[in-house]
């Protein structure tokens, strides 16, 4: 584990609180509950801080000037990837790519290792609880290699079915993309587990860690998965900077993904010589400020502690679902707490999500209604969406009883 | 908020006009708002250039629901030519309700299939169109 001191203090989520301004600020005398963060998390003051630092004093381009100010950022941007590589316990900073999201991690795979590895008939495999960016991508591979897929549907309390994990697997697929924990439903799968099967049948796996990474303790060395992808929004970055894990052996084996600048070792008009890992994967000038926000935010986190983190979400999805179980008419989609993130989804009676999350908004309790980019989940339940509330290190109790309070008042209106 | 969900606005929600489909129809039409997964589809049958019959179908929101809903009842009789002259703010004073810009797409969805069957053409309705 990237974290190992296990704790057993829970956060406290108001000196926690203090470190977000966002969350200071009021409306009609409403105080803000974000539920919102399986979208995006907010800030603490470090990121935010550390954001303009680089601007007002060290903004030059990294991995090229001899001047002191690019040494700064080089140096800077480069500690960030040693935090990230420590965070997510990889075994070299190598293996460690900063894309610009993971729907960008996740279609470098699909377009350099997809487009060099995968053939006509092969068999490319993800599950029904995917987000869009953990489909598309293998769709447009499919389509443009011949390549076929199969799924791995969902039950109805929100697993993955085990009799289309065993058909799939006589498959010998090519590559399995699964996500670690579900944006919609909060099931955490069997990552490590369900990896060892898959290599045992010689597939690539490809783990979409977007959910998991900003809420648990992640061991890429421990999970053994060919590709890890994520994004640093979800987890107190700023949006643009993400990152894509690789193994080394099979990130050297993969053609480069864009051409240009930073990615070689020298051009010719004919031919070009490409940069070792993991340069080799980031063409043009990064996001740097991203990646030294991301090591910020992880420092952050590591400072919480990973392992506390996720006692304090699943306590806190514990009390909301016994909390939501009281309101009449309400369902709450997903697994029981203990196998359950942070994204918590439910429907009320007849009321149409977007309904619902306006008369949230009203109270200023911000909640996501929608397919929350998972249609064919949706379809599976047979619902056109549902409302998310999704937690976070600065969430508590007094978040969700102003959610279930609200929610009341929402059934009042629509005469329930 | 008793304002946005009034007694028609749930009625029409929850009771739809007009609601279901058409065997053959002279023009028919459909549309989602990909941002909430709201999708409408509207069936006209049109007797001597005039509405003859009307029905929709699909899910949404309440404010689109009753929206279309409303603009079946509206429409049921009128000439074709008028349904082309139907405006958004017309269907917003018919709503009757204040709208929020999200919610404001939500209102017109409705519309925006209904002008895009009779005008016949993809995107002869964007919004700005309306």
């Amino acid at each position: 584990m990237a974290i190992t001191t296990p704790s057993t203090s829970t956060i406290d989520v108001e000196s926690i609180r203090a470190h977000f301004p966002i969350l200071h600020q009021e409306v009609d005398g409403k105080r803000l509950v974000y539920l919102d963060s399986g979208a995006t998390s907010q800030k603490p003051l470090a990121v935010i801080e550390a954001e303009e630092e680089y601007y007002r004093t060290y903004n030059a381009n990294v991995h090229r000037g001899v001047y002191k100010l690019s040494e700064e950022a080089t140096a800077k941007y480069e500690a960030a990837r040693v935090k990230v590589q420590r965070f997510i316990n990889a075994r070299s900073g190598k293996e460690v790519l900063f894309t610009a999201n993971a729907t960008a991690a996740l279609n470098l795979v699909a377009y350099a290792w997809g487009r060099a590895n995968v053939r006509e008939g092969d068999v490319i495999v993800f599950t029904e609880m995917e987000h869009h960016s953990n489909i598309v991508p293998w769709q447009i591979l499919a389509q443009a290699t011949g390549a076929r897929l199969e799924f791995i549907h969902v039950t109805d309390d929100g697993y993955l079915n085990e009799d289309d994990i065993a058909r799939v697997l006589e498959l010998r697929p090519k590559l399995v993309a699964l996500t670690a924990v579900s944006n919609v439903l909060g099931t955490i799968n069997p990552v490590k587990e369900l990896t060892t099967r898959f290599h045992e049948v010689g597939t690539t796996v490809v783990i979409d860690a977007s959910q998991a990474a900003p809420h648990m303790p992640i061991d890429v060395r421990d999970w053994d998965a060919d590709f890890v992808a994520f994004t640093g929004h979800k987890m107190l970055a700023p949006t643009g900077i993400g990152v894509l894990y690789g193994k080394r052996a099979v990130l050297e084996a993969t053609p480069p993904f864009l051409g240009g600048g930073d990615m070689i070792r020298e051009v010719h008009l004919g031919n070009t010589r490409y940069a070792d890992l993991p340069y080799k994967f980031e063409a043009g000038t990064p996001n740097i400020s991203g990646a030294i926000c991301l090591g910020v935010a992880v420092d952050y986190l590591t400072e919480l502690g990973m392992d506390r983190v996720r006692e304090h979400e699943k306590e806190l999805v514990a009390y909301a679902m016994q909390q939501l179980s009281e309101v009449p008419d309400l369902k709450v989609y997903g697994p029981p707490a203990e196998d359950h993130g942070a994204a918590l989804s439910f429907t009320l009676a007849d009321i149409h999500p977007h309904d619902l999350a306006h008369i949230l908004d009203r109270e200023n309790i911000a909640v996501r209604a929608g397919h929350h980019c998972a249609q064919p989940l949706m379809e599976h339940y047979d619902i056109p969406a549902t409302t998310r509330a999704s937690f976070y290190i600065y969430n508590g109790h007094d978040d969700v009883d102003t959610l279930v309070s609200a929610l009341g008042r929402a059934r009042e209106i629509f005469q329930l | 908020m008793e304002d946005f969900y009034r007694e028609y606005i749930l009625d029409h929600y929850r009771n739809p006009r007009n609601r279901g489909t058409i065997e053959a129809p002279d023009i028919t039409y459909e549309d989602s708002n990909p941002l909430c997964g709201d999708e409408i589809r509207i069936d006209l049958t049109v007797r001597d250039g005039v509405v003859d019959d009307v029905k929709f179908s699909g899910r949404g929101c309440a404010i689109s629901q009753a929206s279309v809903s409303m603009l079946t009842e509206m429409i049921e009789g009128m000439p074709v030519d008028e349904v082309k002259q139907i405006t958004k703010e017309d269907v917003l004073e018919m709503l009757g309700i204040p709208l929020t810009p999200v919610r404001v797409k939500c209102a017109l969805l409705g519309l925006k299939v209904l002008k895009g069957g009779v005008y016949g053409i993809d995107g002869a309705a964007d919004d700005e169109d309306l």
